[in-house]
């Protein structure tokens, strides 16, 4: 009904759903914390439940992409490149995907993470986390990118979050080699398909940080136009 | 000429009720526009914004609302080849109003956002090229309209794109925005305020003043409008001194809250776009009306200088505060649910631009529409990488509304004009 008048030249802007679709995802790779937590505890209905949060979350974050991509016409002016913002949006929902996946193949194997190596796992969750929740507080700040016209102080604050989201990264590319010389150091006292499966979960959680690294890059990308 | 002195009254009160209609449908789909801004960012709540709207579209009417009326009345059609039948001009100005008001109405149900300027300007050229011939229509001043599709959204825009850069600079782009929003916020208010009591005094308050000898030198017009502009960033800066500031919303810019203090500011414009949208836009009601009224009266002839008679001004203006109360609550309330990611800061540059721009063409004469100048600055600001998303499918939909409505004003009107002839038996 907008159309009614010439009010209607004001699109509704498909830059706040992309801040509402990283707000989504973090959410979903965040409950992978307390997922991961009943996963050491085998509490399996607890993980249950909370997959299934996670899978609800990955399918809202779902929603918000297709709603970006239909909305975004071709007669919409836009301040940032209309590739990029689907580009953007893209590598964000795979966040959510990688998480849904974690849990999904945990619960399904009810895979068990050997006890000597939980709290340096815990920590390289978390870590991961860290990294998508940095990514999301970047992509908050389109608002205010908006408000400066993408120059100035504004750029230099978004530019400040990105290389903190990579020294996150690469944080958790360390906190993955250790983890593993630990699990190599117990495999042999542990089923070995399980061990094949935990090496490939662990390179999946470290994919987490990869991929917020990359909504990062990709805002980067779009600050320098 | 029987007719004119048979008919008088009839033909007076016709013309005055769908005058009113005419500024009735103004009101209640044109101050949308004026306001919509406004309650699309949340600065003003829709009751807020009718009530200002409603003071101050009257205020615009009445004190600024004189200079265009004249145009529309002797600059687009030649009364010359009239005076020989002057109840043809009579009856061609009651078809200009209701074929103007029929679109309008039409063009509103239908959802299209139709200039009511041009409506009114088809509808007078239409009848004046078909009932009297092409040359009773200056079409040099037709020239200067369509050249005003481009000039004004033109002029426009590039207000809007400045006052939003300087924005930029001055307050945003700082490093204490909100400390910076204090500082030069106020002398945006000033601005506008500076704008407004200008254009009254210099181009309004004689039509108020009935002798029109109210002597105000150019020199003293300046330092009134200086300040009324200090008076109204005073009475700003009382208000933003008020605001509470959170200072957990947002530590590192502040944003939040400077965009606090554009709310304020979102205000001050808001009144000066609706003065302004009343000082141009009730002419397009009351220039044939005035017309109509000035022959009547003079008893057929058509005079070179025709005196406003005293209820025309007021009963346009009331129709479009009646517009706006009755049914303008509607269409706001749709633009307010249906505009997204407007802030205030960049709803407050597009509607000064555009106020600015009414405000001075409203001076120049120039009968341009309020539309267009909302668009330019909308594209202004856009442009200034301020809009997050700009619909360009609907800008170019008003655009080609724009063209249509002047032939579409100009048909009507040739039709209301046969029937009318018909009915008063005029060969």
């Amino acid at each position: 009904m907008a159309s009614h008048s010439i009010l209607g030249v004001f699109a509704k802007s498909p830059l706040k759903a992309l801040e509402e679709h990283i707000k989504t995802v973090h959410e979903a790779a965040s409950l992978l914390k307390p997922f991961f937590t009943a996963v050491c505890e085998e509490n399996w209905t607890e993980a249950t439940e909370l997959r299934y949060q996670i899978s609800q979350l990955e399918k809202k974050a779902d929603v918000i992409k297709r709603d970006v991509r239909m909305n975004l016409p071709r007669g919409l002016f836009l301040p940032v490149e209309r590739t990029d913002i689907l580009e953007l949006i893209t590598q964000q929902d795979k966040i959510a995907n990688k998480a849904k996946d974690l849990a999904g193949r945990y619960l399904g194997r009810e895979l068990t993470i050997p006890v000597q190596i939980q709290p340096s796992f815990m920590a390289f969750v978390e870590r991961n986390i860290d990294a998508t929740a940095q990514a999301s507080k970047a992509i908050n700040e389109f608002d205010e990118l908006l408000e400066t016209g993408f120059r100035g102080r504004e750029v230099e604050l978004v530019e400040r979050m990105i290389t903190e989201l990579d020294a996150i990264e690469d944080d958790t590319d360390e906190m993955q080699i250790s983890i593993r010389q630990q699990l190599k150091q117990i495999e042999d006292e542990l089923n070995p398909i399980d061990v094949m499966v935990t090496y490939r979960m662990i390179e999946w959680i470290g994919e987490l940080a990869d991929l917020a690294e990359r909504v990062g890059s990709r805002l980067e990308l779009m600050l320098a136009r | 000429m029987d007719i004119i002195s048979t008919y008088g009254v009839m033909l007076i009160a016709i013309a005055a009720i769908v005058g009113f209609f005419m500024a009735w449908g103004i009101g209640a789909n044109d101050v949308a526009n004026a306001m919509g801004t406004s309650v699309g960012s949340k600065a003003l709540t829709i009751k807020q914004a009718i009530i200002i709207a409603m003071v101050f579209e009257f205020a615009g009417a009445y004190l600024a609302g004189g200079e265009v009326t004249s145009t529309i009345r002797k600059g687009i059609i030649d009364s010359a080849p009239f005076i020989p039948n002057p109840e043809l001009l009579v009856l061609g100005m009651i078809s200009a109003l209701f074929a103007a008001a029929i679109w309008l109405a039409v063009a509103s149900y239908l959802g299209w956002p139709v200039s009511t300027t041009h409506s009114i300007v088809g509808a007078i050229v239409g009848f004046a090229a078909f009932g009297v011939g092409m040359d009773a229509v200056n079409w040099a001043k037709v020239g200067g309209i369509v050249g005003s599709w481009i000039l004004t959204p033109a002029i426009s825009g590039f207000i809007a794109f400045v006052i939003f850069i300087s924005a930029q600079k001055l307050i945003f782009d700082t490093k204490e925005p909100l400390k910076n929003a204090k500082k030069y916020v106020p002398f945006y208010m000033f601005l506008a305020g500076f704008i407004m009591a200008l254009v009254t005094i210099k181009k309004g308050l004689k039509h108020v003043v009935k002798s029109g000898d109210l002597s105000i030198s150019a020199a003293d017009a300046y330092i009134y409008a200086v300040l009324a502009g200090i008076l109204v960033a005073l009475i700003g800066k009382f208000f933003i001194n008020k605001i509470k500031i959170d200072p957990n919303a947002d530590k590192e810019m502040h944003f939040t809250n400077v965009e606090k203090i554009f709310a304020v500011l979102m205000v001050v414009t808001a009144c000066c776009m609706a003065f302004a949208h009343g000082s141009n836009d009730v002419a397009n009601a009351i220039g044939p009306l005035a017309a109509v009224v000035s022959i009547v009266q003079n008893e057929g002839e058509i005079a070179s200088k025709a005196q406003l008679v005293w209820w025309v001004l007021p009963l346009g203006a009331f129709g479009i505060v009646a517009g706006l109360a009755l049914f303008g609550h509607r269409v706001i309330k749709t633009i307010g649910n249906g505009i997204t990611h407007l802030t205030p800061s960049r709803g407050f540059a597009a509607e000064l631009a555009a106020a600015s721009t009414v405000i001075i063409a409203s001076g120049t004469g120039l009968p341009i529409s309020t539309t267009q100048t909302l668009v330019g600055a909308v594209l202004g600001v856009g442009m200034a990488r301020g809009i997050a998303a700009l619909n360009l499918g609907v800008v170019r939909n008003i655009v080609v509304s724009w063209v249509i409505t002047l032939p579409i004003g100009a048909a009507l009107s040739i039709m209301c004009f046969l029937a009318l002839k018909a009915v008063f038996g005029v060969a």
